[in-house]
């Protein structure tokens, strides 16, 4: 029998010895009580690392996790000389959704975008506004947090709109993916359990932004205005009649504008 | 028989996704914070995208490749997240993930070891993961970080140590965390 020495326990302790070795090892624990307890303290502390943090295992991989996987979003992340492969692919037509903002002229293949933008914003409202347990994925409490984190990721400085003299409070936000990039979803509610959601992303550097008037969109209950005002495109969405979502988009424009 | 390269681009993409979960809780732990540690995931994914060329899966593709997948991980968390206030992040311990996970489990013992796990240096915090959590060999784990496997049993012997040291009440001198230091 070969000499027991310390990264044996470890390994009797992680279950890697072979029968043999491990049936040597512990026959001569038998007679040594201090290394007996510290091989059993260390099966004791293994088995309690793997309880923490196992709800990551059964959430839902995160969307902008999934996007992460796909390469158009990572040319866009590499600046320059995407740019330049975008803006001489931009004539193709019905390309991603920025063609929105190139200012071609190809008027028809800007509203396309523009409309695919909005009806983004609204799947995005319609599938997180209903969840109960995780609306968001930053909570309103760390809105520094939230906010700093998602200007970093949608590549510009964002501000969150205050509608509480409206009655909605800010429950939070989040990231979602985009054509041209990272978005941002910030989510509010008012007593009565309505939400709204505001769609935010980036004009990408290498395209002129032109200010757009309210356009309004509905696809079944969910409705958004959306405009571009300086490099950001947004959508309001939200269950609510048109004239008081209009009203809210207004507010939201004359807050972040300007 | 060779396939298409799309093919092939198509089959990696699928397969990392299935350890997405196990990267997102091995980042948990190790930057301490549930928002840091998807931030770290997405990097060690888009990391992933532009390398997963260079990866060659041999007997064991699937293993392989979750070894490769934290071996990436580890090169980002290294390389981009070192001195970037790991300690500071860990004063709001995954309270929500406590919270959430119902009754049973004592969540006070989690909430110390996720409190000890945050004082371990990251170098000795990153052996204990990959071992005790994510079941790597001693091997696996010196040629994921790029050391000899000497060092991975020294090191895990001392987190062991100081771990237990830790949740025996200890009081800690201090609370901040070590820079990581890179071994080369």
């Amino acid at each position: 029998m070969t000499v027991i020495t310390e990264d044996d326990l470890h390994a009797l302790a992680d279950g890697r010895l072979g029968p043999e070795r491990r049936a040597e090892v512990e026959a001569w624990l038998v007679g040594q009580p201090e290394a007996r307890a510290k091989a059993d303290a260390w099966r004791a502390q293994n088995d309690a690392l793997r309880t923490l943090a196992r709800e990551a295992l059964n959430e839902p991989v995160p969307q902008r996790l999934l996007a992460a996987l796909h390469p158009q979003r990572q040319r866009w992340l590499t600046a320059a000389a995407a740019a330049l492969v975008a803006s001489v692919t931009m004539g193709a037509a019905g390309w991603f959704g920025h063609a929105w903002f190139a200012a071609s002229g190809n008027s028809s293949v800007a509203m396309f975008a523009a409309k695919r933008f909005a009806r983004d914003a609204m799947s995005a409202h319609a599938v997180y506004s209903p969840e109960v347990r995780h609306p968001v994925e930053v909570v309103a409490a760390e809105q520094q947090h939230l906010v700093q984190w998602l200007s970093k990721r949608v590549g510009t400085q964002l501000k969150a709109p205050v509608l509480q003299a409206q009655g909605f409070d800010l429950v939070g936000g989040r990231l979602l993916p985009g054509d041209s990039g990272a978005r941002a979803q910030f989510m509010y509610q008012n007593a009565a359990g309505e939400r709204v959601t505001l769609y935010l992303s980036a004009v990408p550097k290498n395209t002129t932004a032109v200010p757009t008037a309210f356009r309004f969109e509905s696809n079944g209950p969910v409705s958004a205005f959306y405009w571009i005002d300086r490099d950001l495109s947004y959508a309001f969405s939200g269950d609510l009649p048109r004239a008081r979502l209009l009203q809210l988009s207004e507010l939201v424009y004359s807050q972040l504008g300007g | 028989m060779t396939p298409p390269v799309d093919a092939t681009v198509q089959m990696d993409r699928h397969s990392i996704i299935a350890h997405i979960p196990r990267l997102r809780r091995y980042a948990r732990l190790l930057t301490g914070d549930t928002h840091r540690a998807d931030d770290l995931v997405q990097d060690t994914l888009e990391r992933a995208c532009v390398k997963w060329k260079l990866w060659q899966p041999g007997a064991e593709p699937v293993l392989q490749l979750r070894a490769w997948l934290f071996t990436v991980m580890h090169n980002v968390f290294v390389n981009q997240w070192r001195g970037k206030g790991t300690a500071a992040a860990r004063e709001a311990v995954l309270i929500d993930d406590i919270e959430m996970e119902g009754p049973g489990r004592d969540p006070g013992l989690r909430l110390d070891l996720e409190r000890a796990l945050g004082q371990l240096p990251p170098d000795q915090l990153e052996i204990i993961l990959l071992v005790a959590l994510e079941d790597f060999s001693y091997a696996e784990a010196a040629i994921l970080i790029g050391v000899p496997i000497g060092t991975v049993m020294s090191r895990l012997s001392r987190a062991r140590t100081r771990l237990a040291v830790l949740m025996e009440g200890a009081a800690p001198v201090k609370t901040s965390r070590p820079q990581l230091k890179v071994m080369k």
